[in-house]
């Protein structure tokens, strides 16, 4: 016992919000910071986008996507930019080398992990909803129509994205930042494994054991259900949920046991790489 | 249940192993209430593990830690926010201006009249001039101050310091003893520290902890340290200590080590 999972207490809010604030303050001063929430998301944006027409004038079936390549681009983006979202925060403290600060305060692990969550989709918002404005302006693809199913998905694929910052951050604080190449690269193995572009029943049998077992491929099928064929399947986001909660904890128990493993190895107390 | 009869920080039979290296090594002690102590040694001898220990930064391999009655390893969350550290080991987010990281400590901490408490550091601190500065561009002895500040914002009953004036030129480093002084005066504090510079220790400590290759050698009031070793001043004593000659400290050091 090692008194790190410890419950929230009432005063959790105001400690939530002293973090929220503290990474506020660093991103409403710091421009590059601000554009670099934009560049990615619009550059993939104006890429997929181009690509869709093209294939829509010259392909007969590409004709019927639907909006599907841009749409697919925008959920990737949300699985993207909410990992990497939550885990720049946690790293603006490794790099301030402020993070022994944390660590002795009263700040609980719950509490600095919800506040990185709040960043997360904070940084995400800046990013997104500029770029799907401009996508419905120069493609015509209003991610906005999907209503319900949109809110639905981005729940899903949120909550993946923390899980995996959870382990990636975790990974970081016990080994320092000589894993910070897995902040940036982590997420990428789910990009042809969770099927964003391409059908589940494009990959061999074997590998589709594999699809099924992440959160993703479910968003990303119902996607396609929406956008090809205007059915909402919500027996795949119930079952993306229930997957998702496995992750999720499976992530937050992966942070604390590699938090009381930094704490064990004192390399809390010599932050680099 | 902590009550003023309690002593401040309790430390037994603590033990810190890293792999095959034995940094802090079957060490106890006791620090009572309102009593400013240093631990004193070379590099190596397990001074900042055992602060970092106290802290919770560091779990230990074995033994037992308490802090204002509370255990360490199970409650640590119930008493942190009546202590504070400062040490070189760490930074505040450079980016952040000085009032802003105040801020945010303090909610932290859950500084009430906020605002005024910052004021008010600011003025004990001479910090007025600073507060809207980026924390990373201020020199080294404003970058101290300011950490005294952050040490300072929940006015705790306990404050451990690691080198507290460590890279300081001797007027800020005076300068920053003198604060130190007068704040475990006024409050009433416990203050542990860490340090290299004998003269700091001498004018601000009246119990001095003694460690070498992770085992506490020697402990005792300055001025009785430096009659024990036949000495001049606690410098000499402490390469006595280092250097392995003069008086061995033995039983009754440890005795009076022990809580």
């Amino acid at each position: 016992m090692t008194g790190e999972s410890v419950p929230l207490s009432p005063s959790s809010a105001r400690r939530i919000a002293a973090m929220v604030l503290r990474y506020w303050y660093l991103l409403r001063t710091s421009w590059p910071r601000l554009i670099e929430l934009v560049y990615w998301p619009m550059v993939q944006m104006v890429m997929w986008g181009f690509l869709q027409l093209h294939l829509a004038d010259n392909v007969g079936l590409a004709a019927r996507l639907g909006g599907a390549f841009i749409g697919a681009m925008l959920l990737w983006d949300i699985l993207l930019r909410g990992q990497i979202g939550f885990s720049i925060s946690f790293l603006e403290e490794m790099w301030a080398r402020n993070i022994g600060n944390l660590m002795m305060s009263p700040l609980r692990p719950a509490e600095f992990i919800t506040a990185l969550m709040v960043m997360s989709i904070i940084r995400l918002a800046i990013g997104f909803v500029p770029v799907t404005i401009f996508a419905i302006m120069f493609f015509g693809f209003n991610v906005w129509h999907l209503g319900l199913a949109l809110a639905v998905f981005f729940a899903n694929l949120i909550l993946t994205s923390w899980a995996l910052g959870m382990f990636v951050c975790g990974l970081v604080l016990r080994n320092g930042l000589g894993a910070e190449n897995l902040v940036w690269s982590l997420t990428f193995v789910l990009l042809p494994l969770a099927c964003v572009y391409y059908p589940v029943s494009a990959l061999p049998d074997w590998l589709q054991y594999v699809a099924w077992a992440l959160p993703p491929t479910y968003v990303f099928e119902g996607m396609r259900e929406i956008l090809l064929n205007a059915v909402f399947r919500g027996d795949l986001m119930v079952q993306a949920l229930v997957l998702n909660a496995v992750y999720f904890a499976f992530g937050a128990f992966a942070y604390l046991r590699m938090l009381t493993a930094a704490r064990h190895r004192g390399s809390l107390l010599q932050v680099g790489e | 249940m902590d009550t003023p009869a309690f002593n401040a920080i309790e430390v037994r039979e603590l033990v810190k192993n890293y792999g095959d290296l034995r940094a802090v090594d079957n060490v106890s002690f006791a620090i009572p209430r309102g009593s400013v102590t240093a631990i004193l040694g070379g590099n190596g001898a397990g001074k900042t593990t055992t602060i970092a220990l106290i802290m919770g930064l560091v779990l230990p391999t074995s033994g037992a830690i308490s802090v204002l009655g509370r255990d360490m390893l199970t409650e640590r969350y119930s008493v942190l926010a009546r202590m504070n550290f400062e040490s070189p080991y760490v930074d505040m987010p450079h980016r952040l201006s000085v009032r802003q990281n105040l801020r945010v400590f303090g909610m932290l901490y859950g500084v009430t009249g906020l605002d005024r408490r910052i004021d008010d550091l600011a003025a004990m601190l001479d910090l007025n001039a600073l507060l809207d500065r980026e924390t990373g561009q201020l020199s080294a002895g404003q970058k101290t101050r300011v950490a005294l500040a952050k040490a300072l914002i929940n006015a705790p009953e306990i404050l451990l310091l690691d080198e507290p004036t460590a890279s300081l030129d001797p007027d800020t480093a005076d300068w920053i003893r003198s604060h130190l002084e007068r704040y475990a005066r006024e409050r009433g504090a416990t203050i542990l520290l860490a340090s290299h510079n004998m003269p700091e220790v001498e004018r601000l400590c009246e119990d001095v902890i003694m460690m070498k290759a992770g085992r506490i050698v020697d402990r005792g009031a300055p001025q009785a340290l430096i009659a024990r070793y036949g000495r001049a001043n606690l410098e000499e004593v402490f390469l006595d200590v280092a250097r392995g000659r003069g008086h061995a400290a033995g039983d009754e050091a440890e005795a009076e080590a022990r809580p």
